[in-house]
This record gives C-alpha cells, structure tokens and sequence, in this order.
C-alpha cells in the first residue's frame, strides 16, 4: 500500500513537471492528456485507499522517507491515510478531475494553455502532500505549496494589473496568516519537541493547565496559544474576518481556479487542519470560542456582502466566505464531523457553481457583470438546470446535500454551551435568509427576466462545448445525493471514530444524536425548522425583487444609501488596510530607507565592509605573485608557524 | 600472498591501462576515438568490480599493506564514476585540441589508478605510492599542453612545490617510523597508544604530514599552487584535478591521521582548524576579486577544503562522516560546473572569463541552468545537496566546542555567496557577448543534464549518501 499512496501525489506532480517544463514540446493535447491522465489515476488510486482505509480498515500510518534528525526532531516524510484523510483525497482529486477537463474547453483560446494545466496538476500534488500529511512540517510544506500555486493562478493573466494587485494581495494576507501557523508549529516542537502528529496528540495531554508569559506578566495557557496560532494560519486559508480580504480579489484567476482552488479545496484546507488537529483544539475552550465567534461573524457579514455584487464570480466569492464561516462555526462547536461534512457537499455544489458561472462567462464572451445578463435561460439549457441544482443545494432546500450539512451545523450551534455559542446560532440562522436571498438574485439577474445583453453577445450566445457542460452535470449529481446518502454514517454512525476527537463536555453532536437519528428524521423535521422557512422567505424575496418589482432595489438602494455604502465598501476593510498597512508600511518603509538603510546600512555596513573586504581582497592578491620562490616560501613559513605552535603551546 | 582477490579492481585498472597504452600505439589518427572507448570500458569494469564490494567485504592483503573497508569502496566509486563523468566532458576539449590523445587517456587511468591505491592503502609505503602516482600523472598531464605557455609554466610550478610538498611528508613519515619502527598503519597507531603516546619525534613528524596533506588538498597557507595551475591548465585538466583527487586526499586524510596517528588528534585538530579558518577567509575573499572563471572556482574549492576539514576539527566519526559526505558532494558538483565550462571552449575559443558566462541561458539553456544548480549548491542553498553537506559539517563542528569555527565559516559562506551570485545573474540577466548558439553532443548534454539532477535529488534525499557515509565509521 506504500507504494500506492506514494504514487496518489506523485502522480500528479509528474503530469505537472512534464506539461510545466516539455510543455511546448508535448503540445497542447498531450498536455493536457498527461495532466488529466495524473489526476484520473490519482482518484482511481484513492478509490483503492478509500477500499483499504473504509472497507477494510487498514488505516495507513508510516514515514517514507526522513529527510534529516536534528537536535532529536526528525524531518519526515510521511502519510497518514485514515477516513478523514480519504474523504479529502476523493473530494480534491475528483473535483480537481472535473475541473482539468473543464478547462480544455474553457482555457481553449488561451496563450497559457500548458502552464495553466502545469500549475493545476502541481496544485492537486500540494493539496494531497498537505491531507496526507502524518508530521506538521509536511503540512507546513502543502500549505505554502497550496499557496504559491494559488499566488501563482490568480496571477496566471500576469499582464493585467487587477490580477497582479489581487494576487500581491493574496500573498501579503496568506503571510499574516502563515506567520502564525508558523508561531504555532514552533510551539508545538516547543512543548512537544516533536513533529509527528500521534507522538503530538500524546505529549499534548500533559500540557493542560501549563502557561507560559507572553509580554510580561500576562500568563497564557500554552495549548490556547498553540491552537490560537494554528487557526491564525487557518484563518488566513480559510479566508475568515479578517484576513477574508484576498480571497474575494483573487477572483481575477482564471474561472476554473476560483472552483477548484479559491471554492473546493485549497481554501477548505484551514478547516481540514483544525480538524485534523481536533485532539489539540478539544484541550482549549478559550480557543474554541475564539473559533466559533470569528466563524459566526464571516458566515452572516460576508453574506450581506454578496448581496450587493454586481460581478457574478464575486457574489460566488462571498457566498464561499460565508459558507466556509459556516465551517468554521461547526469546528469551533466541536461538530468536526458537520464541519468536515460539509466542506464535502459545498466543495461539490459550490464546485458546480463557480463551474457553471463560468460556463455563463464563456457563453458570454466574459462578461461577468450580471446587468448585462438576463434570459439566459433559453440559451444555456444545461448551465441553467445545473446552476438551480447548485444554488438549491447552497441554500439548503430540503433533500439536497446543502440541506444536510448546513442544518446540521445550525443544529450542532444551538446545542453548543460555549461562550459565544447564541451569538454564532443567530449568526448562521440569519445567514440562511441571506444566502438564499443573494443566491436567487444571483440566479434570476442571470437566467430569468428580460436580456440586457447588447446584440452581438446575443446572437453568438450559445451551449459551450461538451468538456464544459459534462463536469457540471458530473457536479450535479454529488450535488443532489451526497448529503442523503454519506450524512448517516459521517455524522451519526461510526466513520469518524479514532479520528476525530471530542470532549464529552462540549460533545454537540451527540446532543444532537438524541432528537435526529439520521437523513430521514431531519427530513421529517423540515416542517418545524426555522432556516427552511428563512430559506424560502429569502427566495421569494429575491423573487419579488428581481423578478416581479425590479425597479424597487434600486429605490431601496437610494432610500437606505448608508448601509448600501457600508456593505458596497465592505466594511471599509480593504481602504482601512491599503491606508493603514499598505501606506504605512511603505511610509515607514520610506523612513527607514532613507535614515536606516541608506545611512546606516548600505552607508557603513553593506558598502563599508564590501568596500573593505574588497580592499582586503586586494590586499591579499599581492600574495599570490606568481613566483615560485615566494610560493615556496610560503609553504616553508607555514611549516614553521605550525611547528612552533605545537613546541610552545 | 592471501586474499588478492580484495584488490581485484586496481589490479584490473593496471593491466587495462597497460592494455590502452598499447593498443593506442598502433591506432591510427582517425582512430583515437578507440582510445577514448577503450578508457571508458575499462573504467566502467573497474567502477563495477568496486561496487562489487561496497557492504559487507573487508579485509586486508599484501600482508596488510592493502586494506578494503566501509570507507574504501564507497569512495572508489564515486572517485571512478567522477572519472567516467570528467572524460565525457573532456573528449571534445582535447580533440579540439590535439592535446596528445592517447597519453592523456592512459596518464588519467594512472592517475585514477594512484587515486585508488591512496583509498585503500593500510601502509605508509603505500600511501606514497599512490601519492606519487597519482601526482606524477597530473604533472605530466598538466604539461601536456605544450603549446600553451601557461600551461607550461602551471606545469613547472606545481611540479616544484610538489616536489617540496613531497619531500616533507616523506620527512614526516620517516619520522613517525623513526619514533614507532613500522609502516603499517594500525602497529603505528597501537606503538603510539601503549608507548610514550606524546612521543616529540611522532608530533614533529605529524606536522611535516599535516603540511604534505595541506598541499595535496590546497589548504592556506600552501595553496599558492592552486590558482596558477587551475588557471594555467588547459581546463579539461583542471577538471580532473579539481574532483576526484580531493576524495582521494580526504581518504589519505582518514588513513593516516585516523588510522594511524589518531592517538595525536589533539594535536592535528588544533592545526586543521588553523588551516580551515585561513583557507575559508583567504578563498572566499579572493574569490571576489577574481575575474577570471577558473581562478575564481580555484579560489572557491580553497574555501571548500575548509569546509571539509571543519569536519576533521571534530575529530569523531560524526565529524569523519559530515567530511566524507563534503568531499563526495563537492567533487560531483564541481565536476558539473566545469562540465559547462568545457562546453562552452568549442572551436578553439576558451572560457576562461567571467564575461563569458554573460548570457549563457539564452546561449544553451541546459548548460546555464546545470550551472547555476552547481553554483547554488556549492554557495550552500537548500535544498540543493550543498546546504546539506555545509550542515552537517557545521553541526559536527558545533558538537564538538568549535563554535567560533562554525561562526567563520558561516559569515565566509555569505562573502561567498556573492561571487556564486554574481555569476548567476550574469548567466540569466546580462545580455551576452557573443550570441551564438553553443551546442554540445547528445552524450555530454545528458551526462550533464544527470549531473545537475544529481545535485538537486541527492539535496533533497541526502540520506541516501549520508547513511553510507555514516556506515564507514561506524564501529
């Protein structure tokens, strides 16, 4: 089995290297054969691991290779594949499967062809290096692998300035948050003084109730301080408040890259890791409240955000903000197994989402602004019925895999006793309305109405090709049946134990376990539950607004202007951080040049000491004359020095 | 005469290249390339035969005076695989050349040759056999460009001082069997273990040794040869003496100083870190002032012997291991980057400026990507293999109390890092001289497309050497 799961990434990153670098020469069909060829493989060899680790619970957990022991730390290579980690490689490989051959014919016309395909299949090898991990510095190398790809993708149209300030932006943001994650794994080798994540799990026990003194006299639990950091660099990933800010700008990559990468998987990483991570955070309340509230505040702020979009790709780009505090919230009420659950069906149908966006982006020739859409339905058949699929399945309409997952985690909050845990119940409550308002106006400005497209786009507006329209049919279909069908053993049966870790204290799920037993009964409960009767009121307000009164948003916008501004703004973050870090940072930047670096530094020390050490160089030069006798000298002058050092010393 | 069979692989090596001598005396001019084949045939039988004997065969024969270990054949074969890789790089150069063929050939095998005798040799007779073998071959091949003035007048220098360098560690030797009354290796170590261990003559002895090895590696103050004969050599020699003869003097290192005179260490550890400090500051710093490619690399493979003998100033096997794994790493990655230098001297023209390198990406695209992932190595940058070596070298050293060493060498590997730099970024940014194409023959590209994957591959996975180099001390 060694061999099988060493070969699920290297698969993939083989495929990269030879499109990345014999791109030109294998063409773009090859390439993209070898490519796609990587990753079937990679999801055919995971379907094997999902066989052994499920089915026949052998669960994997070995290093391949050691790469260096240093002051007793061992540098490992390794993978862990047990049932979390297979429900991560069959959702990034499958997704990562359908995207690839989306993009044939989506990045058809595009000078980039083999590097686009180079750079995804090298991003579906860090993601699967970053879940099979079994050691945090493999995790910390799939994390910033993940990120420089995603730095790499947004940045793909590198002649566009938006793109090259988005995925600046990108970067900057992912380094607050790596910094943290960073701060954390040194703690970790700190109090642990290991890497490996079993050894971790074990050592961390005896840490409760120890402190250490951060800036003077404040003493903090050590396992708070570690969790806190380690969610930092999650927060950062996951795009939480308020590092959130990249994630909507980073829609200036290519559409395949905002599903695969800023939708399915990259971005569920945060989530996967604390997760992963669940037998650390169970040890501190302290960060688990800190968890839940920052997931509350995304889930329900960043909805309202989409709602006044105008971009298509962005009104899905807030949806993921709020669906991933969605998460977030459920892993800071200990409901891993809901969180971990719903990553799963909202990589599929937001996956399908972003897919079908697309689709809609090419039959437009990419126009992306949804008041210049309209009446697509007759056009786009297939977008369209995959693109309701998707969006019921966002909103939670009974049935479908959102319904499940999301209900869930509302159902887990409401269970939850910690502090913040009211708050993070109305958050993600009034954040159903909200999504359901916003993905309906999102649907009906695209589909339904009359067209505000200019005549040419009309006429040409047609179907995309096939490569396009099966993922999204492929899409759907998880959409539909996932959550009915995995909900009863993920959440309630046995999939998870060994691991997943919950104190019995703050154990919600199995709360929730006493009044729903499983997909049926949270059916049946449909009637009396409040986010179905929010869901619908948000879809028939969204229907009232955009369809039957279109003139009244408008007159709303104008009566209430200063709210419409403040969530037009974005709560004012992007201008607080462009003024505050941006043009402070430059402006003491500037400073410090001027007094620090071109006085001090490059003045004395960099030009002082190049200076002298090129005089010394020099110097020294004089020696090497070129004549033997003074050659041989030397040699006679060093014997002596040698010599005497031993007779006197 | 018992276990002859242990020096299967030298006495092969000596009637081949008897066999080539002869045979290159009857082949006609347009059949040098028979010359060229038949080396490359001989050396790969050879490098098989070593290999043979990598794990478990040990032993000693000619009454002890030959001796196989853990140590012996790893080192054989990187030394006769450098030597395969150096004479595909080679052929060319010297074809162009006219560089008389097949004496080149046949004094590179004897060479290769003493460069074996010197690993496995138990005996300090047999020590110097080698030595000399080895350095006579590289005397003679140094000259061997007669048209070339400076060539000639590399040749006459290094023979000189070599003779000097020659003369005191015979003086040292003589000594050490003056004060023991033996040659061979392990009677010496026990002569000096159970008697007057502090023995004056030994010391005196050991420290006209230490300056002989000094030589040999090109350790300051005795490395005033290296530059002029790196530079005055035609380039294919450089290369030659430039890789694998620093495995073999690591491995004269060990033999004498750890299996004969380790009961001294106190004493030899002092000297060597003299001898690291001064050659990691000097190399480095006139590294920067140099122009001149060749010079400059002879410069850097001064500050590199200091790195190696960091790991001899430890003087455990920890120490013994991290230098061993130096040498081998060094020797490949050196060995690449003068692979490119010598694709780059075609038709007559030589690369011996730093200008010349201007460009070269544009120029041929392999040569300046191998070289600058020779380049970065050698400046220590992970994860190339060169981050790894200087590590390990660095934490022995540390291990042992020598942090000050450690703090030089560091600060010198940032002064070093400025000339490798330099160099990349005239490859890769400057627009370059002279713009035409520099193609290279199927065998060489791949040679060198397999040597810079080596520096990169065994950077990420150093186990697999390190855990060979740990094995030959181990126990």
């Amino acid at each position: 089995m060694k061999f099988i799961y060493t070969l699920i990434p290297l698969c993939p990153l083989f495929a990269a290297i030879a499109a990345g670098l014999f791109g030109k020469r294998l063409g773009r069909v090859m390439s993209h054969r070898v490519t796609i060829g990587g990753v079937a493989m990679s999801f055919l060899l995971s379907l094997i691991a999902f066989q052994q680790v499920v089915l026949s619970g052998n669960t994997f957990n070995e290093s391949i290779y050691t790469w260096m022991v240093s002051g007793g730390i061992r540098f490992e290579v390794g993978f862990l594949v047990d049932r979390l980690t297979v429900l991560m490689m069959l959702v990034v490989t499958f997704v990562s499967l359908m995207v690839h051959i989306y993009t044939i014919g989506y990045m058809h016309d595009d000078d980039g062809y083999q590097r686009f395909f180079s750079y995804i299949s090298l991003f579906t090898f860090s993601m699967l290096m970053l879940v099979m991990s079994n050691n945090f510095m493999q995790l910390f190398f799939g994390w910033e692998a993940v990120g420089t790809v995603s730095y790499l993708l947004i940045g793909f149209w590198y002649k566009r300035d938006t793109a090259i300030f988005a995925n600046m932006k990108a970067f900057l943001v992912n380094r607050v948050g790596d910094f943290g994650f960073i701060l954390g794994i040194a703690a970790v080798v700190m109090y642990t003084g290991s890497l490996d994540y079993e050894e971790v799990f074990v050592k961390a026990q005896p840490l409760i109730g120890q402190t250490m003194s951060i800036m003077g006299g404040f003493e903090w639990s050590v396992l708070t301080v570690i969790c806190i950091c380690l969610f930092i660099g999650a927060m950062g990933k996951s795009a939480q408040m308020p590092l959130h800010v990249w994630l909507p700008d980073s829609m200036e990559g290519p559409t395949p890259i905002s599903a695969l990468i800023h939708a399915a998987t990259m971005v569920t990483a945060g989530i996967f890791m604390v997760a992963r991570m669940s037998p650390l955070f169970e040890l501190s309340e302290t960060a688990l409240s800190f968890i839940l509230v920052i997931g509350a505040l995304t889930a329900f702020l960043m909805g309202l955000i989409g709602i006044v979009q105008h971009d298509i790709k962005r009104v899905v780009a807030y949806s993921t903000l709020s669906q991933l505090g969605y998460m977030t919230v459920a892993l800071g009420a200990s409901a891993y197994s809901a969180a971990i659950f719903h990553l799963m069906t909202h990589a599929f149908f937001k996956a399908l989402l972003f897919l079908a966006a697309g689709s809609v982006i090419i039959a437009l020739h990419h126009e992306q602004d949804m008041r210049k859409m309209g009446g697509l339905r007759k056009y786009l058949p297939i977008t369209y019925w995959t693109s309701l699929i998707g969006s019921l399945a966002l909103i939670g309409f009974p049935g479908l895999s959102g319904f499940f997952s999301k209900d869930l985690i509302i159902e887990a909050v409401h269970e939850s006793t910690l502090p913040g845990a009211t708050l993070a119940y109305w958050a993600v409550l009034a954040g159903v309305f909200v999504t359901a308002f916003y993905s309906f106006r999102m649907f009906f400005l695209v589909f339904h109405g009359k067209s505000r497209m200019d005549e040419h786009t009309e006429e040409h507006c047609h179907e995309p090709p096939n490569v396009v329209t099966w993922p999204l049919i492929a899409l759907a279909v998880p959409s539909v049946i996932i959550g009915f069908m995995t909900m009863g053993p993920i959440v309630f049966g046995q999939y998870f134990e060994g691991v997943i870790f919950v104190d019995d204290s703050h154990n919600v799920i199995e709360r929730v376990r006493e009044h729903t037993t499983g997909a049926m009964s949270m059916l049946s409960h449909v009637p009396g539950s409040k986010a179905f009767y929010l869901a619908m009121a948000g879809v028939f307000f969204a229907w009232f607004f955009y369809l039957v009164k279109p003139e009244w948003p408008a007159k709303i916008q104008s009566k209430l202007g200063f709210l419409h501004r403040i969530l037009d703004k974005k709560y004012g973050f992007d201008e607080f951080n462009q003024t505050v870090f941006a043009a402070g940072s430059v402006g003491i930047g500037a400073g410090l040049w001027r007094f620090g670096d071109q006085g001090v530094i490059d003045g004395a020390v960099v030009n002082g000491s190049a200076q002298g050490i090129g005089k010394l160089a020099g110097l020294a030069r004089l020696s090497q004359s070129g004549y033997l006798f003074h050659y041989a000298f030397a040699m006679i002058i060093g014997l002596l020095v040698m010599m005497s050092i031993f007779l006197f010393i | 005469m018992d276990n002859l069979h242990l020096a299967t692989p030298e006495i092969f090596m000596l009637f081949a290249s008897c066999a080539v001598l002869v045979v290159d005396l009857f082949l006609k001019p347009g059949q040098r390339h028979m010359t060229y084949w038949l080396t490359q045939g001989s050396l790969l039988i050879t490098l098989l035969l070593t290999y043979g004997q990598v794990g478990d065969t040990a032993g000693t024969a000619f009454s002890g005076a030959y001796t196989v270990d853990g140590m012996s054949a790893v080192l054989k074969s990187w030394i006769l695989l450098i030597a395969i890789g150096g004479f595909v790089y080679t052929r060319d150069y010297i074809k162009d050349r006219e560089i008389a063929n097949g004496e080149y050939y046949v004094l590179g095998l004897f060479g290769v040759m003493g460069m074996m005798i010197m690993t496995s040799s138990n005996n300090l007779l047999t020590i110097y056999l080698g030595l000399e073998l080895l350095a006579l071959s590289l005397y003679a091949m140094v000259a061997l460009y007669r048209s070339n003035a400076d060539a000639s007048e590399a040749a006459m220098k290094y023979f000189v001082l070599g003779a000097l360098a020659s003369g005191m560690l015979l003086y040292g030797m003589s000594m050490v069997y003056g004060s023991t009354g033996s040659l061979d290796l392990a009677t010496i170590s026990q002569a000096l273990t159970t008697s007057d261990a502090g023995s004056t003559g030994a010391r005196f002895g050991l420290t006209f040794i230490i300056v002989g090895l000094a030589f040999k590696l090109g350790a300051v103050p005795f490395h005033m040869w290296v530059p002029d004969v790196y530079d005055g050599a035609p380039t294919s020699v450089t290369l030659y003496i430039s890789t694998a003869p620093k495995i073999a003097a690591f491995a004269m290192i060990i033999r004498l100083l750890v299996d004969g005179l380790e009961v001294l260490s106190s004493d030899w550890t002092l000297m060597f870190a003299i001898l690291a400090a001064l050659s990691l500051v000097v190399g480095n710093l006139l590294a920067i002032a140099q122009q001149n490619i060749k010079r400059m690399l002879a410069y850097s493979t001064i500050s590199h012997v200091g790195f190696l003998l960091l790991g001899m100033v430890a003087a455990n096997p920890e120490g013994y291991s991290a230098s061993m794994f130096y040498a081998i790493t060094y020797a490949f990655t050196t060995l690449a980057a003068f692979g490119v230098l010598l694709v780059l001297s075609r038709n007559g023209e030589e690369a011996v400026m730093l200008d010349d390198l201007s460009g070269l990406f544009r120029r041929n695209a392999l040569a300046a990507t191998v070289m600058m992932v020779a380049l970065i190595s050698l400046a220590g940058v992970p994860p190339l293999v060169g981050f790894y070596a200087k590590l390990s070298v660095l934490k022995a050293v540390i291990s042992a109390g020598y942090v000050w060493l450690a703090v030089i060498a560091v600060i010198m590997s940032v002064v070093g890092a400025f000339y490798y730099l330099r160099a990349i970024k005239m490859m890769f940014f400057d627009d370059p001289v002279d713009s035409s194409e520099v193609p290279a023959r199927m065998d060489v590209n791949a040679t060198l497309a397999v040597n810079g994957l080596a520096v990169v591959v065994l950077g990420i996975f150093p186990g697999w050497i390190m855990a060979v180099c740990v094995r030959a001390f181990a126990g």
